[in-house]
């Protein structure tokens, strides 16, 4: 194949909620392509617009303006049961009436497929959830990680071209939130269908996704795979968002930048006053004497098993954060107050837009 | 001897106990069963002259209920008259239920609908006519659709007719009547089953490939079910025991159950029929409800 084929467009999707003075733009101007086959994550902080944009997709929506393709096809006007896109519920919404049987039965009934059609596809389906024995029971007998599954298959039965996953884990503790991680990534791979994934939880973001678009008030900040939006943030949103990171402000002079207190670093940056962003595990805190090290005062010590977060401050008042693997001594005095060395990793400093 | 004294403590326990619930027990004698068991002992005895009861045994009041003696040559016929009367009544309810339903539905779901703040004031409205005394509201409609009423003059004066549609002592009139006084009773437990309904199964359903129609009958109907039963039961039996709707709307011929039975204890001084019949009645309506009760929770548990 010579391109990747794209399963769902948006164009220039705009939302808005309300009308007049208060109106709210839930997404303005979007668009995006997701890819035929891929776990597609809308990852951003509630508000951000991630839930429209997968209301749109759904046709629990329309949007004010641009439009939705599905494989190509312009489905803007299209109704929800019209659509070849199913969607597991932040509250699975399960059909209480129904069994976990007739509830993964339903979407096939609906589409008026044979009976024998049904029977193999619900078997199948409880198969790739592992709920065999549970199909006979009401959804109400089931635990929380079993409705999930149940809603999961429910879904997956009529074979969507694409899976709508709005926050599914959300409701889950934390143990069982992780096999379903696991679980979920399992069944997009055995099955291929395309999933397009919302949450807004960074971690769950970066573990599953194939890619990943960063969203925040109802735009789409950054679209890659979550080694670029880790490693290369677009902007002071993206960076602050998805994990920690260390701010400093230098004046740069064309081919090096220097910060605020004296010291010079090797960075390229467009004259005037920049931005830098840095990751804690790119900082390391070293011996006063070493030498190239940027002078600082231990400000504190947080101790979190593997790791230990040291924060340093600058002579001009920045405060930077390095993480390093415990035991985190190694020789250097890291009481409060004492003054230490800190080296930044050259080549992971980012040079910030904001 | 712990025994012995706990038996002691065990009868005082069950003195104690019946002395507490003798007040209803007094109440359920006297006020349900009592009166019952009198209806039950007339239906036995022997018509008197002038009404009442002569202490007699007398089976004629059951037989009374299908046959009816030929004034002129004394034998025994089927009673067409009664039949007709049971017909009229069992239909003209299961149509008012009916009609309460396919209008109380949508109201229901309107009330159930709107943001929780105004809820209170809808259903308010719904229980105005329970202010009013039943005869009063059933007069009410009669001026309205009475040949010189309220209905017929606007449609006249409109030009939509020339003569009088002739509603008022048709069954058509007492079935408008009922429908309006027992709309509440449909409305009410309808709106508490719809208010309970998760509406984000809408989406599922849509989501799902249901149309809109698909989603009322697969999704909506079989969960707000006990509401629809509860809305049922509580149009169909006073329906078909009514009284004052069918004797003011339906004039003197068309006549319910209840107008039969009052029939009985009045004019036709025959109390023993009358206390047959409303022991029919009070059989019929048992049956009933345990056959539709029986039957809604089979289709709650579906299976295949």
């Amino acid at each position: 194949m010579p391109e990747t084929t794209i399963a769902v467009e948006a164009r220039n999707a705009v939302k808005t909620f309300g009308q007049g003075a208060v109106a709210v733009t839930a997404l303005d101007n979007v668009s995006v392509k997701i890819k035929q086959g891929e776990f597609f994550t809308l990852l951003g902080p509630s508000g951000c617009g991630k839930t429209t944009l997968l209301r749109l997709i759904a046709g629990f929506e329309t949007p004010t303006s641009g439009q939705i393709l599905l494989d190509g096809d312009d489905i803007t006007n299209l109704p929800p049961n019209k659509r070849a896109v199913n969607t597991v519920f932040q509250s699975y919404a399960l059909f209480p009436h129904l069994t976990v049987a007739q509830n993964i039965g339903f979407g096939l009934e609906m589409q008026d497929r044979p009976r024998a059609e049904i029977k193999d596809t619900v078997a199948r389906m409880l198969a790739l959830v592992q709920l065999e024995p549970m199909a006979d029971r009401k959804t109400s007998q089931l635990s929380g990680g079993q409705q999930q599954r149940v809603a999961l298959a429910r879904a997956l039965a009529p074979t969507p071209k694409v899976l709508l996953l709005d926050e599914p884990l959300s409701a889950l503790d934390l143990k069982l939130r992780k096999e379903m991680q696991i679980e979920l990534k399992r069944l997009q791979q055995e099955t291929g269908i395309t999933f397009v994934f919302v949450t807004h939880d960074q971690e769950e973001a970066l573990t599953m996704s194939d890619r990943i678009a960063v969203m925040s008030a109802g735009l789409i900040q950054q679209v890659g795979p979550p080694r670029d939006i880790y490693t290369r943030p677009a902007n002071r949103f993206v960076a602050s968002f998805i994990g920690e990171t260390n701010f400093l402000a230098g004046i740069s002079d064309g081919a090096r930048v220097k910060l605020g207190n004296g010291a010079m670093l090797d960075v390229v940056a467009p004259r005037g006053p920049v931005g830098l962003a840095i990751r804690p595990e790119q900082v390391r805190v070293v011996a006063v004497d070493t030498a190239g090290a940027i002078l600082a005062t231990v400000a504190s010590t947080v101790y979190f098993g593997t790791d230990t977060h040291v924060h340093v401050t600058l002579s001009d008042g920045t405060e930077i954060v390095a993480r390093q693997q415990s035991p985190a001594t190694g020789g250097v005095e890291m009481q409060k107050g004492a003054a230490v060395g800190v080296v930044l990793a050259q080549d992971a400093l980012q040079v910030m837009g904001d | 001897m712990t025994s012995e004294a706990e038996t002691k403590a065990e009868a005082a326990r069950t003195r104690s106990a019946w002395l507490l619930s003798a007040p209803a027990l007094v109440v359920l004698l006297f006020a349900a069963s009592g009166p019952l068991l009198i209806v039950l002992a007339y239906s036995f005895l022997t018509p008197g002259q002038y009404g009442n009861v002569i202490w007699e045994w007398d089976l004629n009041g059951w037989i009374g209920i299908l046959f009816t003696k030929d004034i002129f040559d004394g034998t025994w016929g089927l009673a067409d008259a009664h039949m007709t009367i049971f017909w009229r009544s069992v239909k003209l309810s299961l149509m008012t239920t009916a009609i309460t339903f396919l209008v109380g539905f949508p109201t229901a779901w309107f009330i159930a609908t709107r943001p929780p703040a105004q809820r209170a004031f809808w259903l308010f409205l719904i229980t105005i006519p329970f202010w009013t005394n039943l005869l009063i509201r059933t007069v009410a409609i009669n001026e309205v659709i009475r040949n010189e009423g309220l209905l017929n003059t606007s449609l006249i004066w409109l030009g939509v007719i020339s003569e009088p549609i002739r509603i008022i002592y048709t069954d058509t009139a007492v079935l408008i009547g009922m429908a309006y006084v027992y709309l509440p009773l449909m409305v009410l437990p309808l709106y508490a089953a719809i208010d309970r309904f998760d509406m984000r199964l809408l989406e599922a359903g849509y989501d799902l490939y249901a149309s809109r129609i698909r989603v009322l009958r697969r999704v909506i109907l079989p969960i707000v079910k006990p509401g629809i039963v509860a809305g049922s039961i509580l149009v169909f039996v006073p329906s078909l025991g009514a009284y004052v709707t069918p004797r003011v709307l339906g004039g003197g011929k068309n006549m319910m159950i209840g107008n039969f039975i009052e029939l009985q204890f009045g004019q036709g001084r025959n109390w023993p029929l009358g206390a047959a019949l409303s022991m029919t009645l009070l059989v019929v309506v048992m049956v009933a409800l345990l056959v539709y009760v029986r039957a809604a929770n089979k289709e709650g548990n579906p299976h295949g």
